[in-house]
């Protein structure tokens, strides 16, 4: 038994505005006349598409190959056919497109024939390489693929397995609900991750603010009549939720930032995690659903469940969004990000949704200096001195911001939230996080190409030199065939004429290509001779084939 | 265009400020009892030019002048410089060395947040140095009416001798260069039970308004309990291998600026030291060199001076202090992924 | 008088000699000032500068040959931060060698591609692949954008594409902070 909570340094108590969207429960959304099914969900590698234009998919089907084994997969919420694969809006703070997959739904939601999985038996490495073809990855909000997490490691086992309900943020009640409506097969999935990582003891944590979900779980605890499972409730401060805060509430241990967990014999999962580990294994589904919170300035609060890919716009109009919002958030209001573009997709990663008025958020104060008051210091829960992480931001002094350990700040926002001056202290971090890590790409792309460019000169004198070698190795055999003043006319002639077959058949390339540019100049007129189309045909057949033989996966049609 | 947390504590510069302001009072109000009202008249003063001189500078530093004036900050170096100058000083001095405070010590190095001196405590400092005489006169307790105190103060004659006396601070300097001891000159009029007579109030008034700050979170305790430690510790042991020559630590407690200082002076933020750790050496140090300076200085306080000493100091302070990062505490198992 | 002379010389000596030792035993390999100066130049290896590459240009300014202005990829940033590591003043960027312009990669149009190998031959960092009379094609992620493809290509086929930001590559903005009071009259550079 648990006896003894540990505790973090700092952090907030903000109010925590959960009761407006726990009044009803989860609704089930209904599926958009579009699906966005953005490929790249997660940390790691692109998932390659699998499908193509034009082609019909089943509920449940892999549209999205994982790229490697640090990626996941991607699958179709429902059945319907692709309309487009295409760079669209994501929900991200730059508004930027990356590729999705849109699917037009046909109504019918036709499920693909799940393959039986037999849990039970399988190796923890076929368990993996199962889930990771199911799409789980972490829910809740770092999107990490979850079968990575589930690997105890060079030791072979792990003392503690946490299941994070905690959910610190205002607003957010998706784990919640979730917790109150599913909390056996929560805890079913617990145990699977426990089996997996040889953990001894299972601790799902809630903050106190969760009795419902609380009483919930500990009913589906008893039922299941387990010794090593624990529902533990911590107190409620912000950011007890996180990992790292979680994992030293409970054990008392600090995971530093750079290592994994496992090392510290801890791993920590998010209950919505436990859950579709669950679904997974044990029905055969993919991720392609998940919980919701939409709240903020909104009439009607409430979770959703919803399709991965359902436009954030359709979410907003079921709670229907009151006229004065001003902004739109996805995440919670300490930690959640702008989002650009309402028609953007939910995404594996989207727990929440916040509707935003200037009587809601009032939009801070002008920004005045810091006055060195060490509040954010106090406030820190990773123990760091945020005045001097944005004093050297600010200055654009990254090597400094470094040494003060930017990267092990946590952007949770207690700092800039307890900040007298009004300091969007954060933003600072960010603005030198994303800085630093653009420099380092351009450094080792810098690198790189020196590299390549060295190897190149190498290349060319070793060529060089090999010339001179065969040269010389030629004119000491010649002098005995030829007479000694012949070779000079001859070698002159040589290499001119060699040079001359070169240029002529430049120069016949070039008149093809300027004819073949002329073609595709006219392409834009109507008028097409049967010459041009047939080129053109022989053109996108080569492509076509050029393109089935570059991916390694023939799409599926 | 602002990114999260979209949540904010309903908080302010000027808030933390005039709870400053606020937490003053008492003791001000105790200071005007004693010494008459003289001193408000010189809060005045200080305030007024404090406010002309930050408004022409921020306007001169094309900084928005309205927005910054409203923080609070001018009017706090202003009262802190008034309520540690004698009381009847004339209004050119204070004018002086407040405007000293605002324009060289604070704008000319950045303004808000960026000076590296305690503004009032180079104000104070400034004016000792130039002005010794005028800076030991202070009034004797309940020695003058109101007219005659604000007479002397807008720059009438003076008969400084007929209701001046020295601190009491000043009166043991002076005493122990006679060659009288501790005890002997403890009995002149000038001493009440443990410190100067009416001082003690003062001394307990600024305590008052320091547990406020500490119970409103706008100081930490590190200030404060180092401050006084040191300066009780220091001043304890002198007393007790040589209490003839060395005045009890109750006495070094109440005396002087040492309640204004640990609660006040040595809190200010910016020119502070940050880090817990770093607080208590800071802290500590300042109530040593004051001590020093007491004992063995030309001068008869001379918290003014370690203070600014130490603010020299903060900077390696600060970095020798950081407290360790979430997670980098011990040395993780297995020699540590960095 | 002989012993203060001989004291001095032998004194002279032995320094002398330290110092010829020091020379040998401590002997640098390479010059460090040229790699640290190739360390802040782009590698684009455009040859903009006037030398053939960006070591040769590193070794021209270590050695007072060349100024720290010439190279164009490099931008502001670059000229600042070799002026930083050189102890010398800041100066902008010599018009004469070309001006900054935004990051791009070369993008050969496969349809007109004749399979020249011409621009092959020009890449610095090997960035282009392909073979005699087949299509070319530039690995985007390997290309420098030094242009130096360009002039070559004998069918006009290579464009200079900008390098758009993506949601990887995006950054947070420097957050706007309105401190200040923006006169009209405040000079430009306080901006940039």
């Amino acid at each position: 038994m648990l006896n003894k909570l540990f505790s973090f340094n700092g952090g907030v108590k903000p109010d925590p505005n959960k009761s407006a969207s726990t009044r009803e429960p989860i609704a089930r959304l209904a599926l958009p006349p579009q699906l966005v099914i953005p490929l790249h969900q997660h940390i790691g590698g692109t998932p390659r598409p699998l499908v193509t234009v034009g082609s019909t998919v089943l509920g449940g089907q892999r549209i999205g190959a994982p790229d490697g084994n640090v990626s996941s997969a991607v699958h179709a919420p429902t059945s319907g056919r692709v309309v487009a694969i295409e760079p669209r809006p994501m929900p991200h703070a730059s508004g930027l497109s990356s590729p999705a997959v849109v699917i037009e739904p046909d109504g019918l939601d036709t499920a693909i024939e799940r393959e039986p999985f037999d849990w039970h038996a399988a190796a923890p490495g076929e368990i993996r390489d199962f889930l990771r073809d199911a799409g789980v990855v972490g829910l809740g909000g770092a999107v990490f693929p979850s079968h990575l997490k589930l690997n105890p490691g060079k030791s072979g086992h792990t003392d503690t397995l946490v299941i994070n309900g905690a959910e610190c943020e205002p607003f957010i009640t998706c784990d919640d609900m979730l917790m109150r409506t599913e909390p056996e097969n929560i805890l079913r999935g617990a145990l699977i991750m426990q089996r997996m990582l040889a953990a001894k003891q299972v601790l799902v944590a809630l903050e106190d603010n969760k009795p419902e979900a609380a009483t919930a779980l500990k009913a589906a605890a008893r039922a299941l009549g387990n010794a090593s499972l624990e529902v533990v409730v911590v107190p409620t401060r912000y950011p007890a939720g996180g990992a790292k805060q979680l994992i030293r509430v409970l054990t008392g241990i600090e995971v530093p930032h750079g290592s994994r967990s496992t090392d510290f014999g801890v791993q920590c999962f998010n209950v919505a995690t436990a859950l579709a580990v669950w679904r997974a294994l044990e029905h055969g589904e993919a991720l392609t659903r998940r919980i919701v919170t939409v709240a903020g300035n909104v009439e009607r609060p409430r979770n959703f469940d919803v399709a991965i890919g359902t436009p954030i716009s359709h979410l907003f109009a079921a709670a229907g969004l009151k006229p004065d919002t001003d902004k739109l958030i996805m995440g919670g209001p300490m930690m959640g990000i702008p989002l650009p573009n309402i028609d953007a997709p939910v995404v594996k990663a989207t727990n929440c949704l916040l509707a935003s008025s200037p009587t809601l958020f009032a939009p801070p104060e002008p920004e005045l200096p810091c006055i060195r008051c060490g509040e954010c210091a106090r406030a820190c829960p990773a123990d760091l001195q945020p005045f001097e992480l944005y004093w050297h931001s600010r200055a654009r002094n990254f090597g400094r911001a470094q040494e003060y350990k930017l990267f092990d700040c946590i952007e949770c926002g207690c700092c800039a939230y307890v900040c007298p001056s009004h300091i969007p202290l954060v933003d600072y971090y960010r603005y030198a996080k994303s800085e630093i890590w653009a420099r380092e790409r351009d450094k080792d792309a810098a690198d790189s190409a020196r590299e390549r460019f060295e190897f190149r000169n190498w290349r060319a004198d070793r060529e060089k030199e090999e010339k001179a070698a065969k040269l010389a190795a030629r004119n000491a055999a010649k002098p005995a065939v030829k007479p000694a003043d012949g070779p000079a006319p001859a070698a002159d002639v040589a290499p001119a004429a060699a040079e001359d077959p070169k240029k002529a058949l430049i120069e016949a390339a070039m008149a093809r290509a300027r004819a073949q540019k002329e073609a595709v100049a006219a392409k834009n007129t109507d008028a097409l001779t049967p010459a041009q189309k047939a080129q053109i045909d022989a053109a996108e057949e080569r492509r076509k084939r050029a393109s089935e033989l570059s991916g390694s996966d023939a799409p599926t049609e | 265009m602002y990114n999260s947390p979209y949540l904010r504590q309903n908080t302010s510069v000027r808030r933390v400020m005039v709870t400053v302001l606020v937490a003053m009072l008492p003791a001000i109000a105790m200071q005007v009892w004693l010494f008459g009202i003289g001193l408000l008249l010189q809060i005045a003063i200080a305030s007024a030019t404090a406010l002309a001189c930050e408004a022409a500078m921020l306007s001169l530093r094309h900084r928005p002048v309205a927005r910054a004036l409203g923080d609070g900050s001018a009017l706090v170096t202003a009262w802190l410089i008034a309520v540690c100058l004698p009381p009847l000083l004339p209004w050119w001095m204070i004018v002086i060395g407040t405007s000293f405070a605002i324009v060289i010590g604070k704008h000319l190095y950045g303004g808000l947040g960026q000076n590296p001196f305690n503004p009032a405590m180079l104000a104070y400092c400034v004016l000792i140095i130039s002005f010794p005489a005028l800076m030991s006169q202070w009034p004797g307790l309940q020695g003058s009416d109101a007219a005659t105190q604000l007479d002397w103060v807008l720059g009438g004659e003076r008969a400084l001798d007929a209701v001046t006396g020295a601190t009491p601070l000043d009166a043991l300097r002076t005493g122990l260069l006679g060659n009288a001891d501790v005890a002997a000159v403890m009995q002149s009029p000038a001493f009440g039970h443990l410190a100067g007579a009416g001082w003690e109030w003062v001394a307990l008034a600024w305590g008052a308004g320091g547990l406020l700050l500490l119970a409103l979170r706008i100081i930490t305790w590190h200030i404060p309990v180092a401050f006084l430690g040191a300066m009780a510790l220091v001043s304890g042991v002198a007393w007790l291998i040589d209490p003839s020559h060395y005045a009890s630590p109750a006495f070094h407690l109440l005396a002087g600026g040492t309640m204004l200082g640990a609660f006040f002076i040595a809190t200010d933020p910016v020119s502070g030291a940050t880090t817990p750790r770093g607080k208590l050496i800071f802290a500590a140090c300042i109530a040593l060199i004051a001590w020093l300076i007491r004992a063995f200085g030309a001068y008869p306080d001379g918290i003014a001076f370690a203070v600014l000493l130490l603010n020299i100091c903060v900077p390696l302070i600060d970095i020798k202090t950081q407290p360790p990062v979430f997670g980098h505490k011990v040395e993780p198992p297995d020699g540590g992924a960095r | 008088m002989i012993t203060a002379l001989l004291v001095m010389a032998g004194l002279a000596l032995v320094l002398g000699a330290t110092l010829g030792a020091a020379s040998v035993l401590f002997k640098t390999q390479g010059d460090p000032l040229v790699d640290k100066i190739d360390a802040i130049l782009p590698q684009t290896q455009c040859g903009q500068c006037g030398y053939p590459g960006c070591k040769p240009y590193a070794t021209a300014i270590a050695g007072g040959d060349a100024d720290i202005n010439q190279c164009p990829p490099g931008g502001d940033e670059g000229v600042r931060k070799l002026a930083d590591l050189l102890g010398r003043e800041y100066k902008p960027l010599n018009a004469e060698h070309g001006v900054e312009k935004p990051k791009s990669v070369a993008v050969i149009d496969e349809a007109t591609c004749i399979g020249c190998t011409l621009c092959i031959q020009a890449c610095p960092v090997d960035a282009i692949v392909g073979a005699a009379k087949q299509m070319h094609t530039i690995v985007g992620d390997l290309c420098t954008g030094c242009e130096l493809c360009v002039p070559p290509c004998p069918a006009d086929c290579i464009d200079m594409v900008p390098v758009t930001e993506t949601v990887e590559s995006w950054k947070w903005r420097y957050p706007v902070f309105e401190l200040k009071v923006q006169p009209a009259t405040l000079p430009a550079k306080e901006a940039a």
